[in-house]
């Protein structure tokens, strides 16, 4: 038999099937098709110390193999997510990653405190939003802003701390160094990358704030380059994403170093996309006469 | 509970040289799920990522059909559906038409007016007093005008160029519709309603958001109910990404998906 665990920074997760950030909600709706405790956890829609309408619409747009998204960080806010979202998510048997983004390292340091108190298993920090004290620049894209961040979240947090990091940078490895070094327990990547669609009959960009971020298969060529190389850089965790929607995919990012694989845009296309991942990844595994799923973490043989 | 499902393509036929009639093998769990104004996502081949959004145009024990025009690369695919071919249809999806009023105005336009047909079959199998009211850009655009009369007490057609029906905007023969309503005595928009003013009609409508603004404004004026079918791009269909959004006239945004298609006209921001 199998060992489909893995342990994600001391929190072990029942299959190395994880969704990310955004395109599972809160898992409600998902929930309609398969019981959530199927899954290793769900990192819930990011969170932000305020309730947030978002962007205007269109907020997505298509593109080959891909999606762009807008969408802008619409959420209910923390305090409403731990008093009507978390006590359903508790009623299944899954680990739940509370995904934060804030605009000083205080807001984050806030919200880490109130959701280690409110008992999710793990923070993720988004840090590939603007930060309004540096200028708008994002906190993934520069390493003494990421480790600042980094560290205030350590210091509030009383769960294990993951930095999400952008992958709209020169080199990631650098920000994960940063990363490391301030104490981070684990890091997931990629975030999406950034992109624009124009109609050329209307001349105008799809997404009404023009630009946005490419999620979907055409980035997991990407994201298998920037979970190899992270895991060359530090020697930490690493939740993968990016493209993935088959199994194949999934274990192609273990390959490249993730210990679990968050699946998102895929389940537009395919709601059990999760679980069919979950069910091709292990059957895969098996077929490979592996005893252990995390037997595949790191396990790429690169050419000299 | 919405369902995702290979569903067999019992029929595919022309309604004019734009829109296509799909009818599909649904088995009996989705279709008898479906009320009127909810839509259903479909995958259109393996090249497109994203599903297409196509509402319910009328349903039956196990079958659902859509109405749709060909837009793009998406729609074209399916356009090119023979009978046995097999649809990924995710559905059924989105809230609906509240049919409770006891008078139904259903007003329609352009690719919107397949939609109202469910409906006004629908109310007219609950009992109630359909009237439509259509609007097409021209002669070759108009379809389902037929199953439209065999179902509503009356149906008004208008069209851009006058080629079918009148020359005009649905709105005009929505304001007729309602002027008439009067008793014949009272002022038709300052009368709340005497004696002799029948029951206040429901409008419910489905087109473009200048047709459905303007709508919105005529039913607004003679203090009608009126809900509207919204349309805005999406991804998950389900009420998960939050991609969907549409404004709201309290500053909120909302998810056409899941809190609609379908909403109260005055709920609607309809200056974004
Ligand atoms: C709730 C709802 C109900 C609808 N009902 C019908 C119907 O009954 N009949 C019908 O013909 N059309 C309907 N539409 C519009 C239909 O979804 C689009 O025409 C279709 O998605 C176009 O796809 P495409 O690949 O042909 O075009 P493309 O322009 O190539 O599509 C590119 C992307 O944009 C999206 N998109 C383009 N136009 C629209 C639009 N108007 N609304 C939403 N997304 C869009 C597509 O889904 C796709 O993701 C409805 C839309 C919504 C939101
Ligand atoms: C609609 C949408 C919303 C997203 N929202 C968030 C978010 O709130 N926080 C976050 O950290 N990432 C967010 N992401 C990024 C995803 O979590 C993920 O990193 C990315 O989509 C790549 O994975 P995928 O290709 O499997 O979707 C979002 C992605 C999409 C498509
Ligand atoms: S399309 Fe995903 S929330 Fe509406």
């Amino acid at each position: 038999m199998l060992d489909q665990r893995v342990d994600l920074a001391g929190v072990e997760l029942k299959n190395p099937i994880v969704v990310p950030s955004g395109t599972f909600g809160f898992g409600r709706e998902y929930g309609q098709f398969f019981d959530l405790s199927e899954l290793g956890a769900i990192c819930v829609k990011g969170l932000t110390p305020q309730p947030r309408e978002g962007n205007p619409a269109p907020r997505i747009a298509e593109t080959p193999m891909g999606i762009l998204n807008s969408v802008g960080l619409q959420n209910p806010g923390v305090d409403t997510f731990i008093a009507q979202e978390l006590p359903e998510l508790r009623k299944h048997d899954v680990k739940v990653i509370a995904n934060i983004s804030g605009n000083t390292p205080e807001e984050y340091g806030g919200m880490c405190e109130k959701l280690s108190a409110a008992g999710v298993d793990m923070i993720e920090v988004n840090i590939s939003c603007p930060n309004v004290k540096a200028g708008g620049l994002a906190y993934g894209t520069r390493p003494e802003l990421a480790a600042e961040v980094t560290e205030v979240a350590k210091r509030h947090a009383a769960v294990p701390v993951m930095v999400k990091l952008s992958p709209n940078v020169t080199d990631i490895a650098e920000i994960a160094r940063a990363a490391a070094g301030a104490g981070a327990d684990a890091l997931s990547l990629i975030n999406t990358i950034r992109g624009m669609r124009i109609d050329v009959k209307t001349r105008r960009p799809i997404l009404k704030m023009n630009t946005g971020g490419l999620s979907g298969p055409a980035v997991l060529p990407v994201a298998v380059r920037m979970v190899w190389e992270v895991r060359a850089a530090v020697d930490l965790p690493i939740l993968g994403m990016g493209g993935v929607s088959t199994g194949t995919d999934a274990a192609e990012l273990m390959l490249a170093g993730a210990t679990a694989v968050a699946v998102g845009t895929a389940s537009f296309a395919d709601v059990y996309a999760p679980v069919r991942i979950r069910d091709e990844l292990l059957a895969l595994a098996e077929a490979q006469g592996l005893s252990r799923i995390s037997e595949l973490t790191g396990a790429v043989r690169p050419w000299e | 509970m919405p369902i995702q499902a290979e569903c067999t393509v019992a029929e595919l036929v022309r309604l004019n040289e734009f829109a296509y009639s799909m009818t599909l093998e649904t088995g009996e769990a989705m279709a008898a799920q479906v009320s009127c104004g909810q839509f259903v996502h479909l995958k259109c081949g393996g090249e497109r990522l994203l599903r297409r959004p196509i509402s319910v145009c009328q349903w039956g024990e196990n079958t659902l059909r859509v109405v749709f025009e060909v837009r793009g690369a998406g729609t074209a695919w399916l356009s090119r559906r023979k009978p046995g071919d097999r649809v990924d249809v995710l559905g059924p999806l989105g809230r609906g038409f509240d049919l409770s009023g006891r008078r139904l105005l259903v007003v329609g336009g352009g690719i919107g007016v397949p939609p109202m047909l469910g409906c006004a079959q629908e109310a007219a199998r609950l009992g109630k007093e359909v009237h439509a009211v259509l609007g097409f850009r021209d002669e070759g655009r108009r379809m389902l005008t037929g199953d439209f009369i065999d179902c509503c007490r009356s149906l008004n057609v208008i069209s851009d160029d006058g080629s079918t029906g009148r020359k005009g905007f649905v709105t005009e023969l929505v304001e007729e519709f309602l002027q008439a309503q009067a008793c014949g005595t009272c002022d038709p928009v300052l009368c709340t309603g005497c004696s002799g003013r029948p029951a206040p009609p429901e409008v419910l409508a489905c087109g473009p958001k200048a047709m459905l603004r303007a709508v919105a404004q005529v039913c607004q004026t003679y203090g009608v109910g009126c809900q509207v079918s919204l349309e805005e791009r999406m991804g998950c269909g389900v009420g998960a990404c939050l991609v969907c959004a549409c404004d709201m006239a309290d500053g909120r945004r909302k998810h056409v998906c899941k809190d609609g298609p379908v909403f109260r006209a005055e709920e609607v921001s309809w200056d974004a």
